[in-house]
Formats: C-alpha cells, structure tokens, sequence
C-alpha cells in the first residue's frame, strides 16, 4: 500500500531506510552532547527537577539496563566492560523502532538489512569476546559434555551458533513491519478511531523488541565468556 | 594469534554473508489453478496452527508467573522479566511461521 514519507518532499523517496538511520544516529549524537554538557556542571550529580532528556536516560541506562546487565552478567566490571555495545543496540533499535511511530516515517528496521546489519555485529562479538575470554579453550563449548560424542555434538552447537543471528534479525524485522503492516490495514478498514488501539501496540511492540534483542545478546555473551568450572 | 582467529571468523563471517543471496534463489514454478489452491490452503492453515499452539503455550507461561507472583507478591518484578522473555521467545516462533505465509501468499 502507499506510504507517505517526509523525505518524498526532498525527492529522496528510495533511500528512506538509510535516511532514516542516518536521523536516528543525528539524535542520538545530539542527544549525547546535550547529556555530556549537562553532566560536566558542578551539581550533575542531583537529578534535575524538570524532565528532560537526561532524566530519561539516566532511568534507562542506570536503573534499567546497568542493572539488568549486573544480573545477567554477574559482576560489575563485565557490566562495565560491555555496556557500549549493548547499550548501543538497545538504544539504537528502540529509537529506530519508535520512528515508525511517527506519522510520516518509515522505521529504520523495518527493511530487512538494517536487523541483519545489527545480529550479524552482535554474533562477531560475542565469537571474539568468547576468543579473547577463554583463549582456544572457547571451542570446548562446542564439544558438548562428554569427549566422545564431540562430532555429533559439533554440528548440533554449530548449526544452533549459526541459527542465532538468523533469529535475532528475523524476529526483529518481522515485529516491525508486520505491525506496520497491521496498523496500515487496520487504518484501511475503519479509518478514524480503532487504528489508536494499534498505535499504542506498534508502542509497546516496539520497546519490547529492543529489549529482547539486548537481553539476548547478554545471555550469549554470558554463555560464551563463562569460564568452564568443574561440573562433574 | 587471538587476532588471527577473529579475523578468521569475521572473514568466514563475510563469505557465509555474500553467499547467502545466491542460495536463497529459488526456480519459479507454474501457477495453475491447483498449485494457487494449495498455496493459498498451505500458508492459511501454517498460521493458523502456528498461532493456536502458541497461544497455549503462553497461555501456560502466564499461568506459571501468575502462580508465582500470588504466591509472593513482593518478587513481582522478579518474575515479569523472564516472563515477558519467555513469551517474546514463543512469539518469535510465530513471527517465522508468518514469514513462510507471507512467502507462499506472494507466489499466488
């Protein structure tokens, strides 16, 4: 069906995906200087009384997610040493989830390329940080508990290794624009009330899926990088 | 050498990435009137079955934390996380049986 994007107006109407990155990107970066000046006054450490962006992320980044990171990861320091990337996503894809939300803009995610570009980041590291974790004892993880049964057990972990960047990016791209998909036929059928209701679930679909993406992208860090203590 | 090794696999990484498209080619088929009644049977009763039974199961799931929240009110937050990743998960499994409806529906 016929979409209507801001970026026809300039003409750009092919690229809306990449523009539509390349926004997301320009707020966030705003975002951050606005935050780092904010934080390099005296009393940065009170939080403000009025709302604003800082307030925001420091709920989210803090409250939420250090947390959160903290539980899955199991110690501080991890927390620390791999907040950037995963941070980076969640806020990442939630704000490219939430463009589509606004009327007039197609969602960053919901073209197949940007999920793949974001699963296919995550699954380089978290190879590498379980290569830098464990050294070449990180391939014993595919051997499986008992030694004899490592080739059979081989292929199993390899195919469900190479099955996870498929099913984060499926997932995620999936969600968006089928909810985009249903709220635009939704709007078709009755036209002035009900696709409100759809609104509000593209809303919520679209935190939830950012979040599942980071929690999962924890939880194979987590797996990758566990030293292997003696389970017998 | 920990460097050799990811290099390693980002670049098998890379390979698997470009070669992907030409495997994903799939030859056209006919389209009488027989095949576009079995496509269109075939992607109507996957989803169909696809979101009863996960209906189920997150029916179960839910069950499961409302269980454990009556039983302790006080961990609630505690078990609404891995409840909304448990069902995110079941419906992840749903969202690929709708992309093999909407693969079949276009071939109509």
């Amino acid at each position: 069906m016929e979409h209507f994007s801001w970026f026809t107006l300039l003409g750009l109407d092919k690229y809306d995906y990449i523009l539509g990155s390349i926004l997301v990107l320009i707020l966030l970066a705003l975002a951050g200087f606005k935050i780092r000046s904010a934080l390099s006054r005296d009393d940065s450490v009170l939080p403000d009384e009025k709302f604003s962006i800082k307030t925001i992320f420091e709920i989210l980044t803090i409250d939420f997610l250090f947390d959160l990171l903290t539980n899955v990861l199991g110690s501080r320091e991890n927390a620390k040493r791999y907040f950037p990337l995963l941070a980076g996503s969640f806020f990442f894809i939630m704000f490219a989830n939430l463009l589509g939300i606004v009327p007039g803009f197609l969602p960053p995610t919901g073209n197949f390329n940007t999920p793949v570009a974001c699963s296919i980041v995550i699954f380089v590291m978290y190879n590498y940080y379980g290569f830098k974790e464990n050294g070449l004892s990180y391939l014993k993880h595919f051997a499986g508990p008992v030694i004899f049964l490592a080739p059979l057990m081989f292929i199993i972990e390899l195919v469900s290794h190479f099955v996870r960047p498929v099913s984060l990016s499926l997932r995620l791209f999936m969600n968006i624009s089928g909810d985009h998909l249903v709220l635009g036929v939704f709007t078709n059928l009755v036209h002035y009330v009900v696709p409100a209701i759809f609104v509000g679930l593209g809303i919520f679909v679209s935190l939830l899926q950012a979040f599942i993406f980071t929690i999962l992208s924890t939880i194979y860090i987590t797996l990758a990088t566990a030293h292997d203590t003696a389970i017998e | 050498m920990y460097k050799a090794i990811s290099l390693l696999s980002i670049f098998g990484v890379a390979v698997l990435t470009a070669l992907v498209p030409d495997i994903a080619m799939a030859a056209e088929g006919g389209s009488g009137d027989l095949t576009k009644l079995g496509l269109a049977i075939g992607a109507g009763i996957g989803i169909g079955i696809a979101a009863g039974i996960a209906g189920y199961g997150q029916g179960i799931a839910t069950a499961a934390a409302l269980t454990g929240i009556a039983r302790n009110p006080s961990a609630s937050s505690k078990i609404l996380t891995p409840m909304i990743i448990g069902l995110a998960l079941i419906e992840s499994l749903v969202i690929y049986a709708l992309l093999i409806a909407f693969l079949l529906q276009g071939k109509i």
